[in-house]
């Protein structure tokens, strides 16, 4: 009865725990409850320094803000993608799980690229990391969600390569629904950046 | 033992059954939060008045709990997972107010 059970179990993938859930889901959901510590930190220090220029452009004059909500755009629509891939997971469907997770990793790799042209932008402007409190917890905050979706990206990439040779242990859709979570999180911490630093003035 | 694995695999079967949500479904909610995204994005050229900030908090909140309920299945999942997130979340609103209050109380004493 027990072998059965335990083949049933595993012909579906089910997380032989006792709490019946999985350990890697409940796992990821702590390791992102302990995220949402990290960045609440950051967004704090920014916060409270954002005032804070002792010399250099304050950040009214810095923010370009069409060129952000093109990129909250593009990491709002790589959400889409991503469940679209999740979703293409639980149908077994790996040609549009590695599609969408293709098309997820490029606007992620879009998002950054813009990171990287706004962070040039305000260095020549004269925004450095040391220039005022404000420079510093900007970049500190920014570049570590920046880190983020790099890491996304290359999660995602690595994903597309063990989808495509079928080398991801145990369940598939878990897995690919796993990365999304990260991928999700990435994106409602910079709905929360979005606001706070780039459309509230100081 | 049995009873735990045949509970298990009941649990994943209903899991699985609980990503109802359509690939239609899904579009229809981005392009909720495209049209959220952009009446945010509008209060950078429109003059709310004493209306910006409530507006622009209300809708980062909608959106936020737009994408962790549905995006991320939050809604139709365990509820488990919800009180880790959310105590996580919590916590960090704690974080923000308690840092602000010290530097506050800082200010006033210098």
């Amino acid at each position: 009865m027990a072998d059965t059970a335990l083949a049933h179990g595993a012909d579906h993938g089910a997380p032989h725990t006792t709490t019946g859930l999985s350990n890697n889901k409940l796992g990821m959901w702590i390791f992102l409850g302990s995220e949402c510590l990290l960045f609440g930190g950051l967004i704090s220090t920014y916060m409270l320094y954002k005032g804070r220029v002792s010399a250099g452009p304050q950040p009214d004059q810095i923010y370009d803000i069409p060129f952000t909500s093109v990129s909250s755009f593009v990491l709002l629509m790589s959400s889409l993608t991503m469940v679209l891939a999740v979703s293409a997971a639980h149908r077994r469907d790996d040609r549009n799980t590695n599609l969408w997770l293709t098309v997820t990793a490029l606007l992620g790799a879009t998002f950054v690229g813009g990171q990287v042209y706004e962070f040039t932008a305000f260095y020549r402007e004269g925004l450095g990391f040391t220039t005022s409190l404000f420079g510093s917890s900007f970049y500190t905050l920014t570049g570590f969600h920046g880190v983020h979706v790099t890491v996304g990206i290359i999660m995602l990439m690595a994903l597309v390569g063990m989808v495509r040779r079928n080398r991801i242990p145990g369940s598939k859709a878990e897995t690919v629904e796993l990365i999304g979570l990260y991928w999700h999180f990435v994106d409602i911490v910079w709905i929360v950046i979005f606001t706070l630093v780039y459309l509230i003035p100081s | 033992m049995s009873t735990v694995t045949e509970h298990a695999g009941h649990t994943d079967h209903s899991h699985d059954e609980s990503h109802g949500a359509s690939d239609k479904q899904y579009v229809v909610i981005a392009l909720i939060l495209a049209a959220l995204t952009a009446i945010e994005v509008s209060t950078y050229y429109v003059d709310f008045g004493p209306l910006f900030m409530p507006t622009l908090f209300v809708l980062m909140a909608v959106k936020f709990v737009i994408v962790v309920s549905y995006f991320m299945h939050l809604k139709f999942d365990n509820k488990l997972f919800s009180y880790l997130f959310y105590t996580g979340l919590i916590l960090a609103i704690a974080v923000y107010c308690g840092a602000l209050a010290t530097f506050k109380f800082f200010l006033q004493k210098g």
